[in-house]
Order: structure tokens, then sequence, then C-alpha cells
């Protein structure tokens, strides 16, 4: 190593490096050339006869041993490990997506054949064989659903805000524990409860919206709990502190600066709540049970939901069952929706009231 | 001119101002032989001191010596620290602070808080300041808007801040700088009007500049109110304070670390001709 410090040294003169700064790389394009290759290989095996799937996992096993290979000559072992463990987790990637996106496409596929007009503003009163709708059903599963959540709501919230700001000792330890137990039930022990809980007041057989609200609020309230636990674990002490030290009270701290300041998590949490039992079909059952017409009176009788709607036209279909199978189908297309807006929703909440940082 | 203590500051002129320090000026704080402990652990013990009225006060002395902790009992913050314990007597113009019936909110409002850590609510510069006084008012009746928008123009004043944000009061306080955010908190700590204003490391998370401006605030601030300052920084407690507290920490035959009141002086004295040795080998940096 010459030195450059020497004072008979030219100052110009560099230092050379026992280890160079730079390493022999791949080409640019070499991962997706070898890529390419990969998936001409699997088509040309699914050509050859071979099943689907097993070209495509040929594909993948191929394509990661090429370029984990090539890699290792080239670039060095630990650029190759790099390679080869990129593959892997994106080959997972592919692999988890791949029943979301079959059952997206069936049920677009299936559901979009009656996602018209008349599906949307015709009950199925008197209806048998082709048309009607599931109007009745979308406006009971709004209605069942949003007094759910009017009931989980604030109960989740406020065990959620006794928890993380009061809770301490054995009270607060019950109350973790039994939020744990309900997280588990099984949602058709939510339904059973519920009827079961209605049955003392009313007569045996009893159906009506409040009950199935009342299920959903059983496999909700846990999630919002949770949820909002979470989110006010994460308000940092030191504002609580803060507020303390201006001769805030406790409960003006937490209404003025601990919930503001989570309020976008909270709001992201309960809309997944939300759409996770919006789906929920078998408490439904035991509970609104099923009607043809619509109802929209929760404390009047049976009310029709969409995800009761759907299965009750696959279980029992018409003669002949093709328009039955086709309601279910875009009844559940209709499900689906409604829990992707309702997710989209989530992200441009907590995108709007996300604490903001600038002016 | 009667005590000791004032012919000494005014025999050797400081730099900055000249101060005589009345040992008659009114005494804010009481200490007296206070220990705090956490659960099982004695953090600080044996402190006895008072903080006049219209002084800095500082603490200074090695991380882990109980400075906040002291600093903390004062307006009962420790009283939110789950096991936290404080025996020992500590009064606030002669009224014992850890008395029966003493609302701690109360205290509160006398006893303002600044800390290490700016920490601005997230929300707009104007409802960070009104935040106070509007709990306050929450209490007895609304406050009027005018009022409001005074006691805010006046707080902002206050923490040489106004001009900085005059024209926008209404985008968040989370967008100032840090030194910016530090002088919001002490406006919202002003907008309460307290009598004492506490200060935990004020400046460690600032640059020398924004520190340069919060030590100005605190000299000018003076004039109005009693401040107790916490800082590591000894030149600072050298420029700012009026009078210094040493602690330190030591360890007793079971291993465990307590923090004690070491010296307690003007600081002219404290930094010139300090009584203690271990005062002397901190401010001299030769430990701590
Ligand atoms: N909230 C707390 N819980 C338990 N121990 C604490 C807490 N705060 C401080 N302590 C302990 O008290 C001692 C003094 O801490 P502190 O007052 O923060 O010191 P300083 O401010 O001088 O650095 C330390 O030993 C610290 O571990
Ligand atoms: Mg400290």
């Amino acid at each position: 190593m010459t030195s450059a410090h020497t004072a008979s040294a030219p100052a110009e003169a560099e230092p050379q490096l026992q280890t160079p700064l730079t390493h022999r790389s791949l080409p640019r394009r070499a991962a997706p050339a070898v890529l390419l290759v990969a998936l001409l290989a699997g088509l040309g095996l699914r050509l050859a006869g071979l099943a689907l799937a097993w070209s495509a996992i040929l594909a993948a096993v191929g394509y990661t041993v090429a370029i984990y290979s090539w890699s290792r000559a080239v670039e060095g072992t630990r650029k190759a490990f790099d390679r080869m463990v990129t593959a892997i987790v994106t080959s997972a990637f592919l692999l988890a997506l791949l029943p979301l996106v079959s059952v997206l496409w069936t049920v677009v596929d299936r559901g979009s054949g009656r996602f018209d007009s008349e599906f949307f503003s015709y009950s199925m009163r008197g209806i048998v064989g082709e048309g009607g709708g599931a109007h009745h059903a979308i406006i009971g599963t709004l209605i069942v659903t949003g007094i759910a959540a009017l009931i989980s709501v604030p109960v989740g919230m406020l065990t959620a805000i006794y928890l993380v700001e009061y809770g301490r000792g054995r009270l607060a330890r019950y109350i973790t524990f039994f939020v744990d137990v309900m997280t588990g039930v099984p949602s058709i022990v939510a339904g059973l409860f519920a009827y079961a809980l209605f049955e003392l007041f009313y007569e045996a057989g009893v159906r009506m919206g409040i009950m199935g609200s009342v299920a959903l609020s059983v496999l909700m309230i846990p999630i919002v709990v949770r949820s909002t636990e979470e989110m006010l674990k994460l308000v940092p002490n030191e504002l609580r502190e803060a507020s303390y030290a201006l001769a805030v009270p406790k409960w003006r701290t937490i209404l003025r600066v601990v919930l503001p300041t989570a309020v976008a998590g909270i709001a992201t949490g309960i809309t997944l709540a939300i759409a996770r039992v919006i789906g929920e079909t078998a408490p439904l059952l035991v509970t609104a049970g099923v009607t043809a017409s619509d109802n929209f009176n929760p404390f009047d009788g049976r009310m029709a939901t969409l995800s009761v709607f759907s299965y009750n036209e696959y279980r029992s279909p018409g003669v002949p069952p093709e328009p039955s199978f086709d309601r279910a189908w875009a009844a559940a297309l209709t499900l689906i929706l409604i829990v992707m807006l309702l997710n989209l929703v989530a992200r441009l909440i907590s995108r709007l009231f996300a604490p903001k940082t600038r002016a | 001119m009667a005590t000791g203590l004032s012919t000494h500051v005014t025999a050797r002129r400081r730099p900055r101002r000249t101060r005589t320090l009345p040992d008659l000026a009114p005494v804010v704080f009481g200490l007296a032989r206070l220990q705090v402990s956490y659960g099982r652990h004695r953090a600080v013990r044996d402190v006895t001191m008072t903080v006049h009225e219209r002084e800095i006060t500082a603490l200074i002395g090695p991380s882990g010596c109980g400075k906040s902790t002291v600093l903390r009992s004062l307006n009962r913050m420790n009283d939110l620290v789950p096991g936290a314990r404080v025996s020992g007597r500590v009064t606030y113009r002669g009224h014992d602070l850890y008395g029966p019936g003493v609302d701690p909110i109360e205290v509160r409002r006398r006893i303002g808080m600044v800390f290490q850590r700016p920490t601005p609510f997230a929300k707009s510069i104007y409802d960070n300041v009104a935040y106070g006084p509007r709990a306050a008012a929450g209490r007895r009746g609304r406050l009027r808007k005018a009022e409001l928008d005074d006691r805010v123009e006046e707080a902002l004043t206050g923490a040489a801040l106004w001009d900085e944000v005059k024209d926008k009061l209404k985008s968040s306080g989370l967008a100032l700088s840090g030194g910016q955010q530090q002088r919001l908190c002490i406006a919202r700590a002003i907008a309460v009007r307290p009598d004492v204003m506490l200060m935990d490391e004020p400046c460690s998370a600032l640059d020398p500049v924004a520190t340069a401006k919060i030590e100005d605030l605190m000299l000018r601030l003076r004039h109005e109110m009693t401040i107790v300052i916490v800082t590591h920084h000894m030149h600072q407690a050298a420029r700012v304070s009026d009078r210094t507290a040493f602690f330190t920490a030591d360890t007793d035959s079971e291993g465990e670390r307590h923090g004690r009141l070491v010296e307690y002086d003007a600081t002219e004295k404290i930094f010139n001709r300090p009584a203690d040795r271990r005062t002397e080998d901190y401010i001299s940096g030769r430990f701590g």
C-alpha cells in the first residue's frame, strides 16, 4: 500500500484499496431475462402435457436455481443469496395471492350476470324463477350492520379507553381476559347467544333485525376493543403528561389530546371491524332470519341480509335453479364490493384524520 | 444587603448581569428531607432546599441522580407514575403540596412545566396555546373569543414566538422547527399564567441558536415568574441561573444508587468557590 501521507509522495497519489469498492455484477436485465426463459420453459412443459400447477412450480424452482447459480458464479455468495431469497419471497407472495385472485375472478365472472338495476331495485316478493333482486337484503345488511356498529363502537371504545387510561389491577385483567375469549367465539355461538337472549323476552322462534345486530356486536366488540387499545397505546405518554402539566384533568386530556391523536387509527380499526362482520352468515340466519320482502323495521319480524340471501338462494333454488344461482353470485359480488368500499373508506379516513404536520 | 450571600455575589461581577440575591425574597418552594421512591427503589433522598421568588434555580448533576424526580415532585407530576411515593415535606408558598385535600390540578395551574422533548399537540398553533386557558375556563364559564385571542397573543409574545407565527396561527404546531416547537410549548405553559415554571432540560434537543433564544426567554420570564430548570449543561446553569443545586448519586452498601443533594448556593459561588470537593470535580469536568 503506498502512503499518501508521506511528504515526498505527490499529493494526488491515490491510495490503493486492499479490496475494491466495486464488485462484478450481472448485466442489468439479467433477472428479467432469466425469468423469461423460465416462464417459456414452464409454458413448454405445459404444452407438453404437464399439469398447470406443476409447470408453474417447476418454472419458479428453475428460475430460483438458475439466478442463484449464475449470480454466485459472477457476483459472489452474498448477492446470490439475496437474489435467491428475493425469488422465494416473490413466489410465496404470488402463491398467497392466488386464492384471492381466484375467488375474486369467480365471483365477478358469475356475479356480473345479474348485477343489473333490477337486482338493486326489487325484492324477492312474489318472484318465482327469473327476475327479482336483493333490494331488501342490501338495505337489511346496511341496517343490521349499522346498528351493530352503533352498539359496538361506543362499548368497544369505552372499554379500550378504560383498559389503557384507567385500568389497573384485577378488573382490567379480567376484562382483557374476556375480550380475548370473545375474540375466539365462533360466530354461530354469537348468533345463538343473541337468539337465547331475545327468547327470554319474546316467544320461541323470534326473528328480528335487531337480534342480528346484537349477534354481530358480540363479534365486533372485541375487534374494536383490540384495535382501539393498540392505537391508544401508540399515543406517547409525553403528550398526556404535557396536558396534565397544563392543569388539564384526565378526562379532558383523553377527550382533547389522546383521542384526537389516535383518531385516524381508531377510525380505520372500526371500519375494518365492520368489514369483518358484514359478511357473517350463520349468526344472521338464526337471528334476522330469511324473508323475501322489504322490512326496514329492525324491531319487527324477519329481515333479509345479503349473506343470508346468497346462502338461501343457493341452498333452495327454484326450478330451473339457474336464476337463483345467478342471484346468489350477484349478492356475493355486492357484498365483496361493499367490503372493498369499506377498506377504501378506511384508508381515506386514516389519510383524512392523520395528525397534520403540514399547514 | 445584610446577608453574606449577596455580598459574595456583588463582590465578583458576573459578565452578563449583576443581581443581588436577597435571602429575604419570599420562599416559593420549601423542600425538607424530600425523598422519592419508585416502587422499592429510592431514587432520591434527603433533599432540603428553598426556591425563591423571581429567581432562576438550576438543578445540575450527572444523569440518573434524580434531578427530574425532584422537579416533578414540585408540581405533583410524580402522582402519574404508578408506584411513585413522595415523603418528606414540600411546601409551596407555605402550603403543604402533599397535604390532605390538595388538588393536583390546582397545583399544576400555578406551577407549569416544560419538558425535555417538545410535545406540541396535533392541533393548530392557536389551539395549542389556547388549550390550557380553555380547559381552565371550562370550569367557570366560557372564555370570550376576543379574550382568548388576547391570551394567545400574550403567551406567544411572551415566548418570543409571536412574530414568527402570527400569520399562520391556524397551521399545525407540528409543522414548526424543533426550537419553535419548544417555544410553542413554553407559550402553551405561559398561557395558563402560572406562578412558577419548571423546565426539565428544555434545550437538550435543540441546536445552539435555538438554545440561546430559550435562554434569553428565561431571563425575561424571570421578571414575571419563578423558574426552576434542570440542565445537564453546566454553562447554561452558569449563564442563566441565580442559584444552583448540585446533585449526585452514590451507591449504598446494598449496591443501590440514590440521588442526593450535595451543595446548594448562589450560582456564582457554586461555579467559582464550591464548598464540596464533588461539586468542584463535576463542574471542572473531572467526572459526570
Ligand atoms: N418512572 C420511573 N419509574 C421508575 N424509576 C424511575 C422513573 N423515573 C426515574 N426513575 C429512576 O430514578 C432515578 C433518577 O432518575 P431521574 O430523576 O430521571 O434522573 P435525572 O433526571 O437526574 O437524570 C433513576 O435511577 C431512574 O432510574
Ligand atoms: Mg432527567
